[in-house]
């Protein structure tokens, strides 16, 4: 029972690195964008790419492959996405499915449509035993690595006065910008940090969920219910949302297995009827 | 009355068409997932098929074979449409490939109303063949691997079981089988689960099977899958807590295999062909086949497509080039010839193949991973066809 | 304006211009010229069937929805299912379908109400997501992934069997498509539709001038559900076959594209958008999907980022002189 809670948190920890980014372009800058689980698989199979066929050590290529995503977010950004700020959200979705099903195409050309995997190195797979509940070594690397990074996300939010400025562009773009806070520029550093955590996530994830060419369209829903549930626009709602989904998931399907899938669906419609805006949003 | 010139005149077009008749190609349209989660199995298929081809020539009894490919992604929908345009438009003589049971179970009813023999070269479900008159099949039919299987764990001390099977009609299969075959053998089977197809999340239902600690865990999902399975089965430690991976062939599926790693070693499966078979047929299809595709080695679906071909160019040798659907299903039904998986023989009765089954253990060798046979079940046919109806 | 002035302009709109008698005429006349295409002629009769019904949710009401096939997969699987029970008239199976599907849209209309466009984009999105999983593990009654067996689809109108060449079933789902859509337009000039059409244009002075704006929304949500099932139900009689494809993404998506190039809100760009996309997917079918998704996504991000406006403004200009503005 342990062991579940356990793989349930893991996944769930992914499940926020990989919303959070899309928190800051639905949330914060009004973008509906579906296209964000590209950046994930974009870094996963950097991932593969680096340590598979280039040898790199497994925990030298994370950062790398946050880096890779990142500034494919910013290419994107500054190319694509610039023109679809102001436009409706008919339009955004279009734009961002589209750019998704290129995206799609692209890679399954280019590395086959078959499941993918990153060789772990021999002290990731091993397992221990903590309180008779069998515990793998992987997954408490995941729980690390994204606890960590949510504590970081939040004192830089809180604490830093880049994050004071971020939280005044996100509170009133007109009054942040009169202010002569480069909300443009804020908004495209955030684009592009939440790409590289993306991408990240998704190269820790592959092990997990599995990497192939539909990533993007089969996550792309987790992601938004991560966010819906959680409310946008801050750390701790999706956070505690991540959580909550990835342990309800992990546990359906191992308990109820035949109800599995419906349960996260279950949970999101249910949290829709009483409360629109979220379960954590700030009203 | 029938004049002189009317009979001069239909003498005259007999005499140009019979040989325009001959020179008409024989179209084969070949279904294939060439994209999707089947890729491999597409792309097994339709470098065998054209392997066949480049050995033995593209013209027989006269006529010259045209292999027509189309991808359906593995969306049975896709297939019902392709298989309907090629027989309406491009005017097919007969229809081949079909990577999965849904989509040989959509094509069936369209085989029997246009009258086109349907090769089956990778579904494995029993009661495919029964669906259409016209059904032949090349490649496997999952009760045989899964008696196969209940039989040598039986035998070999493993005294309870759990099954891991996809949901859907040749997993169904594969479960029944193994399980009525393991009880009749005083098995106990702790647990019989079942994923879905559409989207294999392996995780908890695996840690589900641990969870009854069974001697032995028996898999089947398509070959695409089987390297997840393997991968999440060695880092949840199933393969160090006393747990056998038993399956079938699908899941150390040759192409696949080598990027298994080891963990797959010692794990035993049945299954009607590996690549390491030792004959010189075989040894000979799979040197001709890695030359052709480098990089690639042929597995049990590659052998299905080879010898589909085979069965077709027999089949028009025997019935004459002229052959219409019937008639060329005729000519299949009772056809035996040696393959690269062993002996092989198209049952007279039920159109389905019948051929040995082995049980391979992962090994080693010459620093491969390969399936190596140890021993054999000879010319098995199919149990769910040979049981009495109740 | 006098009230008799504003009546006038309303009841114009109503009427038939000689180029849809024209465009009807050449569809009628499509079946006897065209018979080697029936097949084709068949899909796009259906997909423009699916499209006029998300033109109702999207063009009219102003909800955008990527879980329309939620609808046409709902009345796919009633018009199979009830085939394969051995109710196979296929009149039979197209009102249980249509039906089946509203009363689906009726019973989920209410959680688009509210909320924003992502909300409902997630809502919308859930509910057809959930029933492509239902549709999977209710396998007794769905066939699950292996798809509907043994669907024993009758004679339309107890006369003509569904042939291998699609004739039939073209003449079938354009006959369907015929009688749905002048319903459909004379649903939209009457009272009830230039109210819908009110609240997409403001919703608030439309309340203000006391249109019940959610009964509205949730009649219009429902018409279109009913509309995407009969659809669905066409297919499923058409093809004899249902897989959980029909309720799958890439519908909802595909159809919303259809849309979108035909043109919103004029009834028409769902029917002329779906002889665009199927002619052009005919034409690239040779390719493989992948393909075809890349050449999909690409035309997407280019529509978006160059500007609907700019590339389809002719039509919505063209539309407007036909009805003689």
């Amino acid at each position: 029972m342990l062991t579940i809670l356990f793989d349930g948190i893991a996944y769930g920890m992914i499940l926020f690195v990989l919303a959070v980014g899309l928190s800051v372009t639905l949330g914060v800058m009004n973008v509906i964008n579906l296209a964000h689980g590209t950046f994930a698989m974009v870094g996963g199979y950097a991932g593969v790419v680096l340590v598979n066929r280039w040898g790199v050590p497994f925990l030298a290529a994370l950062p790398l492959v946050a880096l890779v995503a990142a500034a494919v977010g910013l290419l994107l950004e500054r190319t694509l996405y610039v023109h679809v700020y102001a436009k409706s959200h008919l339009d955004q979705v279009l734009f961002t499915i589209g750019l998704v099903f290129v995206s799609v195409s692209v890679v399954s050309w280019a590395a086959g449509s078959q499941v993918v995997f990153i060789q772990l190195p021999e002290f990731l797979r091993t397992r221990f035993t903590v309180f008779g509940a069998s515990i793998g070594a992987y997954r408490l690397l995941i729980i690390v690595i994204c606890g960590v990074l949510a504590l970081v996300l939040q004192g830089v939010l809180a604490r830093t006065r880049f994050g004071a400025r971020l939280r005044a562009a996100v509170d009133d773009p007109v009054v942040a910008r009169g202010m002569g806070i480069d909300v443009a520029r804020l908004f495209m550093v955030m684009f592009a940090v939440g790409s590289g955590l993306a991408g990240l996530g998704g190269a820790l994830g592959a092990e997990i969920l599995g990497l192939d060419p539909s990533f993007p369209l089969k996550f792309m829903v987790y992601l938004l219910i991560v966010l819906t549930v959680g409310g946008g626009s801050s750390i701790t709602g999706p956070f505690c949302a991540a959580l909550l989904l990835g342990i309800a998931d992990v546990a359906g399907k191992y308990y109820l297995p035949s109800v599995g899938a419906f349960v996260i669906y279950s949970v999101m419609l249910a949290v829709l009827l009483v409360r629109p805006q979220g379960l954590f949003a700030p009203r | 009355m029938i004049s002189r010139r009317t009979i001069l005149a239909a003498g005259l077009v007999a005499v140009l068409a019979a040989p325009a008749v001959a020179q008409t190609p024989f179209k084969v349209g070949l279904i294939l997932p060439m994209t999707g989660q089947s890729q491999s199995t597409g792309k097994q298929i339709e470098a065998a098929v054209k392997l066949y081809i480049a050995q033995n020539g593209d013209t027989v009894a006269g006529r010259k074979i045209e292999v027509i490919v189309r991808d359906d992604a593995g969306v049975a929908d896709t297939t019902k449409r392709q298989a309907q345009e090629l027989i309406v438009r491009d005017k097919v003589g007969a229809l081949a490939g079909f990577g999965l049971t849904p989509l040989a179970m959509a094509t069936a009813p369209l085989a029997s109303q246009a009258k086109v023999p349907m090769i089956v070269m990778a579904a494995a479900t029993s009661i495919i063949p029964n669906q259409s008159p016209f059904i032949v099949r090349s490649s496997q039919v999952l009760p045989q691997t899964a008696v196969a299987m209940a039989q040598w764990a039986a035998e070999n001390g493993i005294k309870s079981a759990v099954t891991l099977v996809s949901d859907y009609a040749p997993g169904i299969d594969a479960e029944t089988w193994f399980v009525k075959r393991f009880k009749e053998l005083g098995g106990e089977v702790k647990e019989s689960l079942r994923t879905p197809l559409a989207s294999p999340d392996f995780a908890p239902v695996l840690q589900r099977a641990a969870d009854a600690k069974p001697q032995a865990m028996f898999v089947f999902v398509p070959s695409g899958q089987g390297a997840a399975v393997a991968k999440q089965f060695a880092e949840r430690g199933l393969d160090k807590s006393g747990i056998r991976l038993i399956g079938t062939g699908d899941v150390t599926d040759d192409d696949q295999l080598n990027g298994m790693g080891d963990a797959m070693l010692g794990v035993v499966t049945s299954g009607h062909y590996s690549a390491s078979h030792p004959s010189a047929a075989n040894k000979a299809f799979v040197a001709a086949f890695k030359a052709a595709n480098p990089g690639m080695r042929p597995n049990f679906m590659a052998v299905a497509g080879y010898d589909g071909m085979h069965m077709l160019y027999e089949a028009l040798r025997k019935a004459g080039g002229t052959a219409d659907g019937e008639a060329l299903v005729a000519a299949m039904k009772g056809m035996s010839f040696e393959s690269p998986r062993g002996p092989v023989l198209i049952d007279a009765e039920t159109r389905d193949v019948v051929h040995n089954i082995y049980i391979r253990r992962v090994e080693r060798v010459d620093g491969e991973l390969y399936n190596t046979e140890f021993a054999t079940i000879s010319m098995l046919k199919d149990p769910a066809k040979a049981a009495p109806k109740p | 304006m006098t009230v008799g002035a504003a009546t006038a302009v309303l009841a114009r709109a109503g009427r038939w211009r000689w180029p849809e008698v024209v465009f009807w005429v050449a569809a009628g006349a499509s079946w006897f010229v065209l018979p080697e295409q029936h097949l084709l002629l068949n899909e796009i009769c259906i997909l423009g069937l699916f499209t006029l019904s998300l033109d109702l949710v999207l063009g009219f009401a102003g909800i955008i929805s990527l879980g329309h096939a939620a609808f046409f997969g709902c009345g796919a699987y009633i018009a199979g299912m009830l085939a394969r029970a051995g109710y196979g008239d296929p009149v039979l199976g197209l009102v249980a379908g249509g039906v089946g599907a509203g009363v689906l849209g009726f019973a989920t209309a209410f959680l688009v109400l509210r909320g924003s466009d992502l909300t409902r984009l997630m809502v919308t999105l859930s509910v057809s997501l959930v029933l492509f999983e239902l549709a999977n593990r209710l396998t007794f009654l769905t066939g699950g992934a292996d798809g509907l067996q043994g669907m024993a689809v009758g004679a339309v109108l107890g006369r003509f069997e569904f042939d291998i060449f699609g004739a039939v079933a073209h003449a079938y789902s354009l006959v369907v498509l015929f009688v749905l859509f002048v319903a459909i337009r004379w649903i939209m000039a009457s009272p009830f539709g230039v109210s819908v059409r009110a609240v997409k244009g403001n919703r608030l002075r439309a309340a203000a001038i006391g249109i019940p704006v959610n009964a509205r929304l949730v009649g219009i949500y429902a018409l279109a559900a009913l509309y995407a099932g009969v659809a669905g139900a066409l297919l499923a009689q058409t093809t004899q076959f249902v897989s959980l494809d029909v309720l799958a993404f890439h519908r909802s998506a595909e159809v919303m594209l259809t849309l979108v190039i035909g043109g919103t809100g004029m009834l028409y760009g769902g029917l002329v958008g779906a002889i665009l996309f199927k002619v052009a997917q005919d034409t690239l079918s040779n390719l493989t999907p992948e393909y075809w998704q890349f050449w999909l996504g690409l035309i997407f991000v280019a529509l978006v980022v160059v500007g609907r406006e700019r590339v389809f403004g002719w039509p919505a200009a063209l539309w407007a002189r036909v009805r003689g503005r």
